[in-house]
């Protein structure tokens, strides 16, 4: 400050004579230490926290690594290999028990000679969703008509087979394990989206008979648990449909599914309309574009693009509820490992937590995909508003 | 509050290409508060109408009225000889055939600039997208940026922004431009890049209805200056008259406010 006073001849007055002194930061903010410090020691609290943390995790992780992978057991092919001996008196995880079991896992009572198609199925599927979700993929617009077009009729040929082409049928009820649950979410999501758009532009509807009906559906699903919504297609539904036709099992909790869904889906679809200005309303209007050309041209582009994060936050949310299915006696990927781990043939200790370990990965690492990917997208969209 | 009697139109250096737009006795409410009382107003093809008055006096909303953006309660608009009905299509119609330029631009951020000249060409008037390209690129090459074809509408500058919503009405080949105070939202420096554009479009003959505070503008291509306040038109007269000599006691008070 003194400086400043000598040079300029009135106080507050100053002009630069020579350049500052130092030109780098100090060394204790950057690098490891300076990130050390900024991050985890920041203050005492921030400190406090960070060596408590630290404890946990050594409580945690070291029993963790224990059973999972150093006493694990990774081959055997029934319960003895699993079982605690004079030479191996921990025993970890039966991993063993998975291998054994794996296929079950993956195809439910699926007929072992037809497990062909539950494999094509999958790659149809993985191809879509590879080509839909890679935003610089060439024609993602075919990518969406194949999506939801053409994977849901060739998929369901394919599963559900048809005997004039040569497929023969198998019964939904074979139908199991990790098959099921990519068919429940599958058609969460892909009905999800389509039926949460109209109902979110039902609900904004200047019709009052369009709007009251889109309202009452909405708040009606959204105010009861997916189970009720579960129990009540596959109890209920029944009744209304003419007597001897009764639908499969299956079909009725996909029903279910899809309707929970949409209903979320239709209040994320919501935010992301209001947060688009009337400014867009009116100069689209203004150019002559009529409603539906308007929502799909102008308004929906955007209001899709900005919910993207939560389209599938609601998605990772719906792949974790198709658990629930279980409950109308579907046989989903965790019924089938609820299945197994009671079988006298691999009863151990172990079995169950394995089992149940086994299922937490299979979710874990599908949910954290598809959450990653929505923090990838949004860093994207972050990236170009502010170019 | 007296019932403001217009003056006559007296326009006789207006062009008579017959009417664009007439305007007959057009009152409107939001709620309980008056926002249009008995306005009357015929604009000729080809005539350039500045609408002046203080915020709130329903310049806006009027413009608006003749786009059918908002609804009016009582009287008779009609555009280019269709008279404006609830019916749906018919909106759609006169939409096409009238040009809106808003004061915030309201481009379409998630298009370039060219995609935003060609939407409606292509779904609206379903031209082919090569013919309806050419027609974009001749008029951003008109409002002079044809080389930010490519951009997005957040890459440009507020003027630049406004002219491409010029150039983006113009595509659709209005018979009337209408605009919302187009130069209220821009930067200072940037004014006189849309004004120019605009006078440029006044000399080609467009018939324009303009809400604006600038006066210099008015004075340099209005056939008539309207002047509005409270809902009513309360005088209207060519520029030199309307500005050397107002009629109206609320006009010399108006005038007086923003010519300093």
């Amino acid at each position: 400050m003194s400086s400043q006073h000598d040079q300029g001849k009135k106080a507050g007055a100053f002009v630069r004579t020579s350049p500052p002194a130092s030109a780098l930061p100090p060394a204790s903010t950057t690098g490891v230490v300076g990130w050390m410090r900024a991050s985890l020691f920041s203050s005492l609290a921030n400190g406090v926290l960070t060596v408590l943390i630290l404890l946990a995790l050594g409580f945690i992780v070291p029993p963790l690594v224990k059973f999972l992978l150093i006493d694990a057991v990774w081959s055997g092919s029934d319960r003895e290999a699993c079982l605690p001996s004079e030479a191996r008196p921990e025993i970890g995880a039966c991993w063993a028990f998975v291998r054994d079991r794996f296929a079950f896992f993956i195809y439910g009572s699926y007929p072992i000679g037809q497990r062909w198609r539950v494999d094509l199925f999958f790659a149809l599927l993985a191809v879509g969703v590879t080509w839909l979700l890679w935003l610089d993929a060439p024609r993602r617009d075919l990518a969406a008509a194949y999506m939801f077009v053409v994977v849901p009729i060739a998929c369901f040929i394919l599963l559900h087979g048809w005997p004039a082409i040569g497929l023969a049928r198998v019964d939904t009820a074979l139908w199991g394990g990790v098959l099921v649950t990519i068919v429940v979410a599958s058609v969460g999501i892909v009905a999800s989206l389509p039926i949460g758009i109209l109902l979110a532009l039902g609900r904004r509807s200047q019709l009052p008979a369009v709007k009251v009906l889109s309202v009452t559906f909405i708040e009606f699903v959204r105010g009861v648990p997916l189970i009720t919504v579960l129990f009540m297609a596959s109890v209920m539904l029944p009744l209304f449909v003419p007597a001897g036709w009764s639908p499969d099992k299956l079909l009725r909790a996909l029903v279910a599914v899809a309707i929970f869904s949409s209903a979320y889906m239709a209040e994320v679809v919501r935010a992301g309309l209001q947060a688009i200005p009337r400014g867009q309303y009116e100069a689209a209007r203004a150019v002559g574009l009529g409603y539906w050309p308007m929502m799909r041209l102008v308004v929906l582009p955007q209001a899709l693009k900005a919910t993207i994060p939560n389209i599938v936050n609601s998605y990772v949310a719906l792949f974790k509820d198709t658990t629930l299915v279980f409950f109308v006696g579907i046989f989903d990927f965790l019924k089938t490992v609820e299945t197994a781990r009671v079988d006298p043939l691999w009863a151990t200790p172990v079995t169950s937590t394995t089992g149940y370990a086994f299922a937490a990965m299979f979710y874990l690492i599908f949910c954290s995909l598809m959450s990653r990917y929505a923090k990838g997208v949004e860093r994207r969209l972050d990236v170009s508003v502010q170019e | 509050m007296d019932q403001g009697v217009p003056v006559p139109a007296t326009s006789s250096e207006a062009p008579d290409g017959g009417s664009a737009v007439t305007i007959e006795h057009v009152h409107k409410w939001f709620g309980q508060f008056r926002a249009l009382w008995d306005v009357s107003l015929t604009v000729q093809a080809g005539e350039r109408v500045v609408i002046c008055g203080p915020s709130g006096s329903g310049k806006s909303t009027l413009l608006r009225c003749i786009n059918a953006l908002e609804d009016y309660q009582q009287g008779r608009i009609v555009v280019d000889g269709k008279p404006l009905t609830r019916d749906l299509r018919r909106i759609d119609e006169i939409r096409r055939d009238v040009g809106l330029v808003f004061q915030q631009f309201n481009l379409f951020p998630h298009l370039t600039i060219l995609e935003n000249c060609t939407l409606a060409p292509i779904w609206v008037r379903k031209l082919p997208k090569a013919e309806a390209e050419a027609i974009a690129m001749r008029y951003l090459t008109r409002v002079k940026i044809p080389e930010q074809a490519q951009k997005y509408p957040g890459q440009l500058s507020g003027g630049q922004q406004q002219r491409v919503a010029i150039a983006r009405a113009l595509c659709m080949n209005p018979k009337i431009m209408m605009f919302d105070e187009p130069t209220s939202a821009l930067d200072p420096e940037m004014v006189k890049e849309v004004l120019d554009t605009m006078v440029e479009l006044a000399h080609d003959g467009t018939t324009m209805i303009v809400v604006t505070h600038e006066m210099s503008f008015a004075r340099q291509v209005a056939n008539r200056v309207v002047f509005m306040d409270a809902g009513q038109i309360i005088e209207i007269n060519e520029p030199s008259e309307f500005f050397d000599h107002p009629k109206h006691e609320r006009t010399r008070t108006f005038l007086s406010q923003i010519l300093r």
